[in-house]
């Protein structure tokens, strides 16, 4: 009865939040538009980083490298042929792909499985790192990928980038994408490959005794991230109508590691959740950034990249006084929003000694 | 008929010899104990058999149900827990933040046939054995009356039912050797007792071999077909609890010799 419930609420939240999309779409002017594309791209990504670092605790740093992959595959697929000599005025393109134009959803998917393959490519030695020296390996191979990009000239245009990328700015578009892989990345977390992966994170030498072989699912987590991370890339590529090599810089990742430990190692709606939080949070604080003058004075703080130092100091205390982020490991549920709502005061005292 | 046999298996640690050319017979539907005092090296031979170390020589053979004798040498762990052969842990080590009931279930995945892609669909095949993996799951614990504590967090549970946990986590592996690392360390008298018919039970019901290190010796003399005595990495006697407790070197290891007292 109960799951039959949560099911039915879930749809009717999906087809709310699919019908706000379709308002956002027509009704809001374009700034609105543009950051909520970002979210849901910032949570797609969110999402797919989460995969590795929150569930299968493999502290991974590569996912700068995977949407820049992910993004140059839609923008060099995506750009009309017509444009093609234009864009590509330093140096012609690749004749062997100069005449290929696919759509964007294909592009999506092509990009997707190629920065499935990379992460294949890499993982294979990398994954038998732990902890740190992983982050300093996926680290450095996401810049091995953009600086092989920056030099495969007659590819990915090099360091001019590529231009005329047909604009994505379709709310439901990108909402849609969003959706599939948040209930795919719920479906998989919820399988008995999910549970391998939390296995793994728990107790390495544990999960392996069980009979759960650690570098097939590893590599599977690690190659599933840079699927969906991919994807993200693309539709941020499409999103921006441009792609640059300077765009996915390693410092693109600690984005992302800023959502994923907000919103919660290891949990999927505070990836969502952690995702509109710095997104917007990041406009939001945008005040910071112009000069304010108060009786007179111009305050000498307020000025561009003011906001960031709040930001930081904001993220500062999260580390120090909210260690598991927003979510923890715990999800949304029906079952316990519905009781705070019959009782938002007992609520909180029943779960107070966990929550603590 | 030997389901476990290991050939002259030795480990090295750079100078140390952790374990030196260690023979273990363990027939079918035996229980064997292996005791010795610390750091004999008795969770270094433990460690080569499930594949944690590969041993720097010597060979660790297994035989599966079709009487096939397997070199398990150097496999991966995962491997050779798939071929039957299960273990807990000295220092307990279950998945401390999941629930006791994901705990149990995490162990029914090495027998799972589907991909991930069809079990993150839940296409009906992978929903099927799904299924019959919960079933089980909830018959396991409902023997061992956890079943009413299957939402709690593992680390929550008292010591000794999370020794217990890490038992059935094994059992669900559905193995054919059970390894227990002293599953009766840190327990009183009265846990002792019930984890020594709880043993005996376990290997009835689910016809399995038992090899285990134990320190408690009223357990072992109870309830073992045979036991090794290992000390500074030898094997310094073998045989029935009786043999062992009256054999002059076990009495010198344990207690140390009159020169040197």
């Amino acid at each position: 009865m109960a799951n039959k419930r949560n099911l039915l609420l879930t749809i009717i939240a999906i087809a709310a939040l699919f019908a706000l999309a379709w308002y956002i779409n027509f009704e809001s002017d374009s700034y609105t538009r543009r950051i909520v594309n970002l979210c849901l791209v910032y949570a797609i990504i969110g999402l797919s980083m989460n995969l590795t670092n929150g569930f299968t605790g493999q502290f991974s740093l590569g996912q700068a490298g995977f949407m820049a992959i992910g993004a140059y595959t839609v923008g060099i697929f995506t750009v009309p042929v017509a444009y093609r000599e234009a864009v590509f005025y330093a140096a012609p393109m690749n004749p062997y792909i100069a005449n290929i134009e696919l759509p964007l959803w294909l592009a999506l998917l092509v990009g997707g499985l190629l920065a499935a393959l990379v992460a294949f490519l890499i993982g294979t030695p990398v994954l038998r790192l732990r902890g740190d020296y992983l982050a300093v390996a996926t680290l450095g191979f996401s810049e091995i990928i953009r600086i092989v990009i920056t030099n495969a000239q007659t590819i990915t245009n090099g360091a001019l980038g590529i231009k005329d990328i047909p604009p994505l700015n379709d709310v439901r578009y990108i909402f849609a994408v969003t959706c599939i892989v948040f209930i795919f990345i719920t479906a998989l977390i919820n399988s008995s490959y999910g549970r391998a992966f939390k296995a793994i994170r728990e107790d390495e030498i544990a999960a392996e005794a069980m009979g759960i072989d650690l570098f097939k699912h590893k590599c599977m987590a690690f190659m599933l991230s840079a699927f969906f991370a991919g994807i993200g890339g693309g539709l941020y590529g499409a999103l921006l109508g441009t792609v640059d090599p300077k765009n996915f810089l390693f410092t693109l990742t600690y984005n992302f590691l800023l959502i994923i430990v907000l919103g919660g190692m290891g949990s999927i709606t505070g990836s969502m959740l952690g995702a509109i939080l710095v997104t917007a949070g990041l406009e939001f604080l945008r005040v910071f950034d112009e000069p304010l003058e108060l009786f007179g004075t111009a305050i000498p703080l307020f000025r561009p990249g003011f906001r960031m130092v709040i930001f930081s100091v904001l993220l500062m205390m999260l580390v120090l006084y909210w260690r598991h982020g927003i979510m923890g490991t715990r999800e949304f549920s029906w079952d316990k929003a519905i009781a705070f709502c019959k009782n938002p005061f007992t609520f909180f005292k029943k779960k107070g000694g966990q929550k603590a | 008929m030997n389901i476990l046999k290991t050939d002259g298996i030795t480990m090295r640690f750079g100078g140390v010899i952790a374990v030196n050319n260690l023979g273990i017979e363990i027939n079918e539907h035996e229980i064997v104990a292996l005791i010795g005092p610390n750091g004999a090296g008795k969770t270094t031979a433990f460690n080569m058999i499930t594949g944690v170390y590969t041993p720097t020589s010597g060979r660790v053979l297994y035989t599966d149900t079709d009487n096939k004798e397997i070199n398990i040498t150097g496999k991966k762990p995962s491997a050779i827990a798939k071929l039957g052969v299960a273990r807990t842990f000295q220092n307990i080590r279950l998945f401390k933040d999941l629930s006791v009931y994901e705990n149990v279930l995490i162990a029914k995945h090495l027998h799972l046939k589907s991909d991930f892609l069809s079990a993150a669909l839940h296409l009906p095949h992978y929903m099927k054995e799904e299924q019959r993996a919960e079933e089980d799951v909830r018959e396991l614990l409902e023997k061992v009356n956890l079943w009413d504590l299957k939402d709690e967090k593992a680390s929550s549970l008292p010591y000794g039912q999370q020794r217990e946990l890490e038992i059935v986590r094994a059992l669900a592996t559905k193995p054919r050797l059970l390894l227990l690392d002293e599953p009766a360390a840190g327990m009183n008298p009265k846990e002792t007792e019930e984890l020594t018919s709880f043993i005996s039970q376990i290997r009835q019901d689910y016809n399995l071999t038992i090899f285990m290190i134990e320190h408690h010796m009223d357990l072992v003399m109870e309830i073992s077909d045979r036991i090794y005595v290992l000390d500074f990495g030898q094997t310094i006697a073998s045989g029935n609890p009786l043999a062992i407790q009256n054999n002059e070197k076990v009495i010198a290891a344990y207690l140390g010799v009159e020169e040197d007292a």
